[in-house]
């Protein structure tokens, strides 16, 4: 099957390819399961939101202000910083949730801009526009993960479990329902499905796995700066999800080693990687809106039907 | 008008800059807001006929959109303005502060709450009391049925959205001498906007005037007190008010 | 004990009162019919006890139990299913996700995040299926059904949650004649346990399928009675004056 290729071909990469690449594999996994977080909501939930990059980033901060104020060692920091950050999933699903459509969009938004304010202002817990820096990987059984092959398979591990499990709650009879609750939350209701409930779960669930993927980038990256819970960011997690496809598991995946690699690839050439973010998008919903994977398909089904 | 538009922070910064130019020349400012005014809606509108047409009733799409089209304002006027922030000179006449029943005010800052109220009362007028205005909230209610009676739907939309960004776009001047053209305004500006209508209520003026007075008494005070969560508290009354009323306050629906 | 019970229900869009005074009771496995011309607020009333809209006055009782302030998945777990006017399912999905969903609201089950579809719940399908003669099309798209085999689908799967009081809004409508015959013949095969009320349109087909008849006007009940009586009430012929 796909996947089982797909996943022969992530671990042999480190074989054949040299540490750039390697690091940029690593950066694709984290950044594929954040964006997988958020197509729960928007390609599932049928919730468009604008505010994912705050659990990534909540999560990430937590991790560092744990790590450097508190010196708690990984292990133990990890799961209080996602515990954390999903009990603020809570809350904010609690709030954004009062809304639907444009206005569950602009209170994700907003939400998201209440973070990344507060992390630019209160220095005196963030540093500010510093970020924190001089973070430690961690050291599961001991293992060094500093080099850039170790830690590939340490984030291809988690990156693989955690897409996972994703991929059993989609397909479990909850994500059965979260699907219909999308199409036609109506006659969800008049069947008997607590559809608020259903996306509540759902929002929590993905906050989970948004910081799941912030202690993975802080943990590349040994560094978290407010720019991290930006709009910027929510948005390039938003564009690999739509680039990709919402409607399958595997759009987000391929969506994000496209935006990935196009950044980096572009980046050697323009400098202004925000100003083609934005062409991007608005190419994107203009010719393909229903993602670039399958606007590609699409494409070639009419180009190979013509010759 | 039911857009939904993220560029407005990003339109408010263009017409900032584009004053900066235009009183390179003309060191006048309310010259320089006239023309960016007028250049911010020619833009505008571009925009809303090429794109936001397009788009009709697509609420994720117009957000994607007005998004990317942001992130390109913002970078273009990163690479035509540098990254340094550029001051707005004051009037010479508003230079002075005005004492006023014991209190001293700085005379632009007055200046521009009255520009404030004023164009306030006249949209107001504009949308209420004329023929304009009604054939304008009849496209927005029923485009078909507007279209239907003879109403022009698809120019009014475009001449609405064209005023609203030439608003923008002059407000990013007579803003100026208070806030600078820098990169980056348009990031702050933009949550401004958001809240001031989600508090108020989609589709009121007197929701927009209500939530930006609140908004703004809020955050400076908030500002003074606790500056560290800044931030959060600018952003409090609008999570409270929409926790306990999806509507806003005098919303006619929930966003 | 009255299985559906309304008392002084009133419901207003901004001044338009739609549904201005409604009191009315019906036994346990009665079959109801609410009729009225257009804008009488049927489907208005309807809306009301589902809890799709929110009254605002009076109060509606189920078996007894006061209804009025739940959301509508609450009343589902009570015991009210209800089919809609549009017929809303899932058109990419086959008959048997369709109707298994529907099985599967009442059921725990619905909230396993991690496990898959219990294959019982489309085994179960089939036999609903099957009571409405589809079960040969259980694999297929709804989307390939014709527009009266979606209807007996819909109707199927509200049957399926084995309800004390089902709402049928306009079951007949848009349907062919022979369409007409099947979907009537499911009605009136519906257990006793159930109890019917019905919306309907077509007054010719329908007066035969009530116990009961209501007729609404300007959301108030004009005439309620036997057939017999709605049909000698000089009222009802007001109503319809130049139908």
């Amino acid at each position: 099957m796909r996947w089982i290729v797909a996943l022969v071909l992530a671990a042999a990469l480190p074989l054949v390819a040299g540490e750039y690449y390697i690091n940029l594999a690593s950066q694709i996994v984290i950044f594929a399961v954040f964006a997988a977080s958020i197509n729960l909501l928007l390609g599932y939930g049928g919730l468009p939101t604008l505010g994912h990059a705050a659990y990534l980033g909540v999560g990430a901060y937590v991790s560092a202000l744990l790590q450097l104020k508190l010196h708690y060692a990984n292990w133990l920091a990890a799961p209080i910083a996602v515990a954390a950050t999903t009990a603020m999933g809570c809350a904010f699903g609690l709030i954004a949730l009062r809304a639907t459509g444009l206005g569950f969009l602009m209170l994700t938004l907003a939400l998201s801009q209440v973070l990344w304010g507060t992390a630019y202002r209160w220095v005196s817990m963030t540093d500010g526009d510093n970020g924190l820096r001089g973070l430690a990987r961690p050291t599961p059984f001991g293992l060094d993960l500093n080099q850039a092959m170790p830690f590939y398979y340490f984030a291809l591990i988690i990156g693989v479990l955690s897409i996972w499990m994703m991929a059993r709650f989609v397909a479990s009879p909850f994500g059965v329902t979260l699907k219909g609750a999308r199409d036609q939350p109506r006659r969800m209701s008049a069947l008997g499905y607590d559809v608020w409930l259903i996306r509540w779960i759902t929002f929590i669930y993905a906050s989970f796995w948004g910081a799941v993927s912030g202690l993975l980038f802080v943990y590349y990256h040994k560094y978290i700066h407010p720019v991290s819970l930006s709009l910027a960011n929510s948005a390039e997690g938003l564009l690999a999800v739509i680039a990709g496809g919402s409607g399958t598991l595997a759009g987000p995946l391929v969506g994000a080693a496209i935006v990935l690699l196009l950044k980096n690839w572009v980046s050697a050439y323009i400098e202004r990687w925000n100003m083609l973010l934005g062409f991007v998008f608005v190419l994107i919903v203009v010719f393909m809106p229903e993602g670039v994977v399958p606007g590609f398909h699409r494409l070639w089904k009419r180009f190979v039907s013509k010759t | 008008m039911r857009i939904a538009n993220l560029t407005h922070g990003a339109l408010f910064m263009l017409g900032a800059y584009i004053g900066v130019s235009v009183m390179r020349y003309i060191p006048n400012l309310w010259v320089a807001a006239l023309v960016a005014g007028l250049a911010v809606a020619a833009f505008g509108g571009l925009l809303e006929r090429l794109i936001l047409r397009k788009l009709g009733g697509n609420v994720f799409g117009q957000v994607l959109v007005t998004l990317g089209v942001s992130f390109i304002i913002a970078d273009a006027c990163l690479l035509g303005w540098g990254g340094d922030p550029i001051p707005i000179q004051t009037p010479a006449i508003l230079q002075a502060p005005v004492r006023m029943a014991g209190f001293v005010f700085p005379a632009y800052r007055l200046a521009v709450v009255v520009i404030a109220v004023v164009v306030a009362i006249l949209l107001y007028l504009l949308m209420e009391r004329t023929r304009l205005g009604a054939m304008i909230r009849a496209g927005v209610d029923d485009p078909q049925m507007a279209s239907a009676v003879g109403i022009p739907v698809s120019r009014l939309f475009t001449t609405v959205f064209c005023l609203g960004a030439a608003l923008a776009g002059a407000g990013g001047v007579i803003g100026g001498p208070i806030m600078s053209a820098y990169p980056g305004l348009d990031a702050d500006m933009l949550p401004l906007a958001l809240i001031v209508v989600i508090l108020g209520g989609v589709g009121s003026l007197l929701g927009a005037f209500a939530g930006a007075f609140i908004t703004g008494f809020v955050y400076t005070f908030g500002v003074a007190l606790l500056p560290d969560l800044a931030y959060v508290i600018l952003f409090l009354p609008m999570i409270l008010v929409i926790a306990f009323r999806p509507r806003g306050l005098f919303g006619k629906f929930a966003a | 004990m009255e299985a559906l019970r309304l008392q002084n229900l009133k419901k207003s869009f901004g001044g338009l009162p739609a549904i201005a005074d409604v009191s009315l009771t019906v036994a346990a496995g009665e079959r109801r019919l609410i009729i009225g011309p257009n804008g009488a607020g049927k489907t208005t009333l309807f809306n009301l006890l589902t809890g799709d809209l929110s009254r605002d006055a009076g109060s509606i009782e189920l078996f007894g139990a006061e209804v009025g302030r739940l959301a509508t998945h609450r009343r589902v777990h009570l015991g009210l299913a209800r089919t809609y006017q549009i017929i809303t399912l899932f058109p990419q999905d086959t008959l048997e996700h369709n109707v298994a969903l529907s099985l599967m609201g009442l059921s725990p089950t619905r909230w396993n995040t991690f496990g898959r579809v219990p294959q019982r719940f489309f085994a179960d399908a089939g036999a609903v299926l099957a009571r409405v003669g589809l079960e040969k099309a259980a694999k297929r798209p709804i989307a390939e059904l014709a527009y009266g085999e979606k209807r007996r689908v819909e109707i199927a799967m509200a049957l399926a949650q084995k309800p004390r009081v089902l709402l049928l809004d306009e079951p007949l409508a848009g349907l062919s004649r022979e369409e007409r015959g099947q979907v009537k013949s499911l009605i009136a095969a519906i257990p006793r346990e159930t109890t019917v009320v019905m919306i309907e349109h077509d007054t010719d087909t329908a007066l035969d399928m009530a116990d009961r008849i209501t007729v609404l006007h300007y959301g108030r009940v004009i005439v309620e009675g036997t057939r017999a009586e709605v049909v000698a009430d000089p009222k009802t012929r007001e109503v319809y004056l130049g139908h």
